[in-house]
This record gives structure tokens, C-alpha cells and sequence, in this order.
């Protein structure tokens, strides 16, 4: 069996690549494609993200890298060498289990030894490892525990030491954090930037939670029915989605019509409810009609009839603590939402049933693909 | 506080209707206990508390033969229905579904469906067929009868075990570097071995008990201990009957008392 060498953070190849990968199920009319010519790199000491959906295809991704299926048709590439028919106990690639599958037989101390040991790795290395993963992941007091008798939140700890103990190229985690509570979560989300730090391993996260997505990754795939729609940084899926799936998927979002009036090379001045507006046209997407994104945050609200201002009526208030959200119908019928940081002077000016104006901020309206 | 959730327990009559219940179970046994103490040669007049008969059936030599006899039955047979059991339940359970898996089931369960007196008679002709073809007369018809059908009390709780086994541990296994045998051995061979014990068990035990098939299947002078009895109880019956049957209960409730408690501890 081959051993897995230490992760070499200088290589210049993607940790992951994935080749126009196609996974179909089943055959005939049962058939059903998970994934669809799917192609992505994955650099070397990344946090990377494939958010979308439950069905988009995302575990089955991960599935496919991890080696528990086979691709239909493409490749799967680990530093540049064609993985896609290797069994998954030859591939260097560990799974953080959504369920954690620990081996209910053996103790905590056990169960991170398994992969050490099926490596073949002598026994002193295999006990200091052990030490040094139970020490990273705060678990030293409960080695000689079974795993049926910790906590989920200690579960999912042991599980990533395991995971983690035959230092993987890359690490795959599924949904790891969906079964602990919030708070829990919370805290596992920080011990989830802090260990793939200190251990400068590739990982490759899968979530459905867009907020998860955002506060840990480096770079983040978003998936939608088998195929990924956009790949990029938090900031740039957040404020620059490439479409009204990444838009509505990813933070709140409100969607208006508008009409291009004139190109000028990447900009365009577009009439948005009666107002004219300029903003940066992406390539491949072209007017007559459009239709834009505008993230409730990015309006700043004024009086009614404001020169450059959306117009349109206060149709309610909600009240969040630390923001309220303001609903407005424009004139031509648009709903929108307007999220105003609560400042300290509790009260607003602004009247449920009366006009109100809402101005974008500059650059806050993203034209989409559709 | 008004508990409004049916309960069987609080309905009228029940304490009556179980206690009748564990009367009519248990008294037949208990009195069957009892009397294997008798000092007299009665099985229903009682004179006095004596080992005697337990002296008397382990000094007969035909009951040693045949005890013996039955043990080496019982375990070989549920050594050879257990290894086919845990490949059957194997097979039957961590596979995805194919077509014919439930023909398979039905197959397997087959002894637990067909009544034993055809299956006895069927093999009493078989084996007399191959009897006559080979000349073999020895011991290993009663083995191979035996151990079929013990296959499906071994298989089942093998295969309960097995189904209650998230199929991501084996998964977890092959991604930790495990190649198939190696999961096999540090994983699902460990993890399934409460289900092989019990399923082990259990085929002995029906195994020992077993009167129809063995009466047909037996050559000549292969009595085993129920086959024996029954013999002795178309002669006349004495209370060394009481003290065999006693000694296998005591047997039983020993093997299955230590498969609970090793079971226990491993939870």
C-alpha cells in the first residue's frame, strides 16, 4: 500500500482537479445525472466550499474524490495524476463522515490510530501521532473512552483527528457540522479554520449553509443541479453572483427588471423604475432587458421623491435587532427590501403605507445571466 | 395526574390472564425439575429428595454415548450452519439490492417453513439413496441434516446484527487506507460477532433438541439424547428421564445466561 508523503505546499499543481465530470445513477428511465460536466481546480492549501442545495450534487463530488463512486465519464486528478479508478484506501484523501462513522468497538485513541496503522506506520509513530492529534483536537482526557460514550460535539473532534492523523493531501468533510447546535456549530466553525491552518492541508468542505460557506472558505463553488455556476472568493460570490440562482442562494436578494439605454465598452446606463442608473455590464450579458441584483444593505433610504432615488411606498417594517428590514413596492409594482443597521435613536422617520425613497449605492446593482 | 395513553398493564384482568400464562409455561417444567430429585422410582409420587437418578443416567452407558453423540452434532453442525450463515447474511446485506434478493431470503428460511416431517422424510430417502451408492453409514448424515437446518436460526440473527451496521463504517474503513480484507477483519468481523455468537448459539441448542429429523436420518445405534429418551419413554418411564432432560435445561439456560452477559458487557 502506498503511503501518502507530506503535503507539499510549494506544488504548483491544483490539489483537486476535476475533468468534465459526469455521474449518472441508475439507467434508463431511472436514470438520473448528479453530476453534469463538472470541471474545477482546487489549489493547494485551500478552504474550499461546494455550497448549494441538498440534490445539487455537491456529496456526490465529494464521493467521487474520496473514491467511494466512479465518475461517469471525466477525470478526477490528485496533484495532477489521474485518481478516478484508484480504490479509496490507495488515495491520499481522508472523509470527515456527515454521520462521523467512528467504529463504535474502539476507544477514541483507537479510532484515530486505524488509518496509522492500515499504513503500515511503526508503533511508536502511530502512539505520538495519536498524542499529537488527540492534544490538537483537545481530546487527551477522554482517549481510552469508546465513541459511543462522548458527546457530539467530542464525536465530531475524534472524527477529524482520525481523519486527519495519516496527514491527507487533501481532506474531505460533508456537512460535518449539521448535526451539533448552533452554538456548537459556531464554535466547530472556528476550530475548523484554526486546524486546516495549523495542518496546511487542502479542504474540501460541503455544505447547503450559505453563512457556513461564507465565514470559512477561501474560495467557494456554488452548485445547482449537477453543475457549478460560479466559483470564487466569499466577497465576489456574495457581491458579484454571476446569476439569479447564485443571488438568491447566497444572502437575501432583491431581483429588478431594467432596460438597457446605452453601452459605453463594460458599462451601460440602464433605466431601473424611472431612474436612470449606470452599471458595469459582465460579459456575455446584454440588454435589451435585464435583470439585476441589489442586496438589501447596499440601498440607503430617503424622502420620497429624491432626484436618482427608487420610488416607491412603505408597504411594512420588520424589526431584527441589530437591522430592520424596510418592504417597499417600487412604482412599477417591484417588491423590495431595504436592511437599515439600527443606530441608536431608536425611531425612523419613515411611515408604513407612505411614499419612500431608496437610492442603490454606487456599483450595488450586479446585471445577471439568466 | 391523569394518564390518558393506552396501557395494556391497566387493563382489568391482565395480572390474572399473565400469571395464568406463566403458570401454564412453567409449571409443567418446574414439576419435571422437581421430581428428576425423587428418591423413588415414580415420576408422580414424591419420597424423598436424592441425586439418585443423576447418578443413575451418568453411569449408563447408553446415555453417555448418546450425550456425547449429541454434543458432537450440536457442534459440528453449528460451526458448519454458522459459517454458512454469515456468509449467506454477508451476502444478503451489504450488497446494494439485485434483483432475486428476496427468492434468496426465502431460500435460505426454507427449514423454517417446510414442516420438519417432509424435510426428514425427504433426507431419510436422499441419504438412504447414497447410502446404498457409497456404503458410508457413519455420522456425518446426522451432521449435514443437522447443520441445514440450523442455517436459518443462525442466519437471522446474524443478518439483524448486520442490518443495524451503518454501512459508513466500512466506508470509513476503505478511506483510512483499510483494503477490503482489512476491513473486514477490524471492522465488520468484530462488529458483527455478537450476531455470529448468538446465531452459533442458537443452532446448537435447536440442534440438541432436535427429534423428527435425527429419528429418520439415524442409522442404527446412533441414538442422540432426545432420540435416546424418547426410547426410553415407550419402555417405562423412570425419573432418570427427569434428570437428562433437567441436565440439558441447566445447559441451556448456562449458554444462553453467558451469551446475555457477555452481550451486556460489550454495550
Amino acid at each position: 500500500m502506498q503511503a501518502p508523503a507530506p503535503t507539499d505546499t510549494t506544488s504548483p499543481l491544483p490539489a483537486i482537479e476535476a475533468r468534465r465530470v459526469t455521474k449518472i445513477f441508475g439507467e434508463g428511465d431511472d436514470a438520473f445525472q448528479a453530476l453534469d460536466a463538472v470541471s474545477l481546480s482546487i489549489r493547494e492549501n485551500e478552504f474550499f466550499t461546494l455550497l448549494g442545495p441538498s440534490g445539487c450534487g455537491k456529496t456526490t463530488l465529494l464521493r467521487l474524490i474520496a473514491g467511494f463512486e466512479q465518475p461517469s465519464a471525466g477525470h478526477i486528478l490528485l496533484e495532477g495524476k489521474n485518481i478516478s479508478n484508484l480504490p479509496p484506501y490507495k488515495r491520499p484523501v481522508n472523509t470527515v463522515f456527515q454521520s462521523y462513522a467512528l467504529f463504535p468497538h474502539l476507544t477514541v485513541a483507537q479510532n484515530i490510530a486505524f488509518g496509522l496503522q492500515r499504513l503500515g506506520k511503526p508503533k511508536a509513530e502511530v502512539a505520538d501521532t495519536v498524542e499529537r492529534m488527540l492534544r490538537l483536537v483537545k481530546m487527551e482526557h477522554l482517549k481510552d473512552r469508546r465513541t459511543s460514550n462522548i458527546s457530539g460535539g467530542q464525536q465530531q473532534r475524534v472524527a477529524l483527528a482520525r481523519a486527519l492523523a495519516p496527514r491527507p493531501r487533501v481532506l474531505l468533510l460533508d456537512e460535518p457540522l449539521s448535526a451539533l447546535d448552533l452554538k456548537l456549530r459556531k464554535e466547530m466553525q472556528i476550530e475548523l479554520k484554526r486546524l486546516q491552518g495549523e495542518t496546511g492541508i487542502t479542504f474540501i468542505f460541503v455544505t447547503h449553509d450559505q453563512e457556513e460557506a461564507l465565514t470559512m472558505s477561501d474560495r467557494i463553488a456554488v452548485m445547482s443541479e449537477g453543475k457549478v455556476l460560479q466559483v470564487g472568493g466569499p466577497r465576489e460570490i456574495y457581491d458579484r453572483p454571476a446569476d439569479r440562482f447564485v443571488a438568491s442562494f447566497i444572502g437575501d436578494t432583491n431581483f429588478l427588471p431594467a432596460q438597457v439605454i446605452s453601452t459605453a465598452g463594460p458599462r451601460a446606463r440602464l433605466a431601473v423604475c424611472g431612474v436612470e442608473i449606470s452599471a458595469a455590464l459582465p460579459e456575455g450579458v446584454e440588454g435589451p432587458a435585464l435583470t439585476m441584483a441589489l442586496r438589501p444593505e447596499q440601498l440607503r433610504l430617503e424622502a420620497a421623491g429624491a432626484a436618482g432615488a427608487l420610488q416607491g411606498v412603505l408597504k411594512d417594517t420588520v424589526y431584527f435587532g441589530t437591522d430592520t428590514h424596510f418592504h417597499i413596492t417600487l412604482t412599477d409594482g417591484t417588491p423590495l427590501i431595504a436592511r437599515v443597521q439600527n443606530a441608536r435613536t431608536a425611531e425612523h422617520a419613515f411611515r408604513v403605507g407612505e411614499p419612500i425613497g431608496a437610492r442603490p449605492q454606487a456599483d450595488a446593482l450586479q446585471a445577471l445571466h439568466d | 395526574m391523569a394518564d390518558r395513553t393506552f396501557e395494556v398493564r391497566r387493563l382489568p384482568g391482565m395480572a390474572a390472564i399473565a400469571i395464568t400464562c406463566f403458570v401454564i409455561l412453567y409449571a409443567p417444567i418446574v414439576t419435571l425439575v422437581v421430581y428428576s430429585f425423587n428418591a423413588g422410582s415414580s415420576v408422580a409420587l414424591w419420597e424423598g429428595l436424592s441425586l439418585r437418578w443423576y447418578a443413575v443416567a451418568w453411569d449408563n452407558v447408553a446415555v453417555q454415548e448418546a450425550a456425547i453423540r449429541s454434543l458432537v452434532v450440536a457442534a459440528s453442525a453449528a460451526a458448519i450452519a454458522t459459517v454458512l450463515a454469515t456468509l449467506a447474511a454477508l451476502g444478503t446485506t451489504r450488497t446494494g439490492p439485485f434483483p432475486g434478493r428476496m427468492t434468496i431470503y426465502t431460500l435460505i428460511n426454507q427449514p423454517l417453513m417446510v414442516p420438519e416431517i417432509v424435510t426428514a422424510v425427504a433426507l431419510l430417502i436422499f441419504f438412504a439413496m447414497i447410502k446404498v451408492a457409497t456404503g458410508y453409514t457413519g455420522l456425518a448424515y446426522l451432521i449435514a441434516a443437522h447443520a441445514a437446518f440450523c442455517v436459518p436460526f443462525a442466519y437471522l440473527p446474524i443478518r439483524a446484527r448486520l442490518e443495524g451496521m451503518d454501512l459508513s463504517l466500512e466506508r470509513a474503513a476503505a478511506d483510512l487506507y483499510a483494503t477490503p480484507f482489512a476491513t473486514f477483519r477490524h471492522i465488520t468481523l468484530p462488529l458483527m460477532a455478537p450476531g455470529i455468537v448468538a446465531g452459533a448459539m442458537l443452532a446448537f441448542v435447536i440442534s440438541l433438541d432436535d427429534v423428527v429429523i435425527t429419528e429418520f436420518v439415524k442409522s442404527a445405534g446412533q441414538d442422540t439424547l432426545p432420540t435416546y429418551m424418547l426410547g426410553q419413554l415407550r419402555r417405562a418411564i423412570s425419573p432418570e428421564v427427569n434428570a437428562i432432560s433437567t441436565a440439558l435445561l441447566a445447559l441451556t439456560v448456562l449458554l444462553l445466561t453467558a451469551f446475555f452477559f457477555l452481550n451486556r458487557k460489550r454495550n
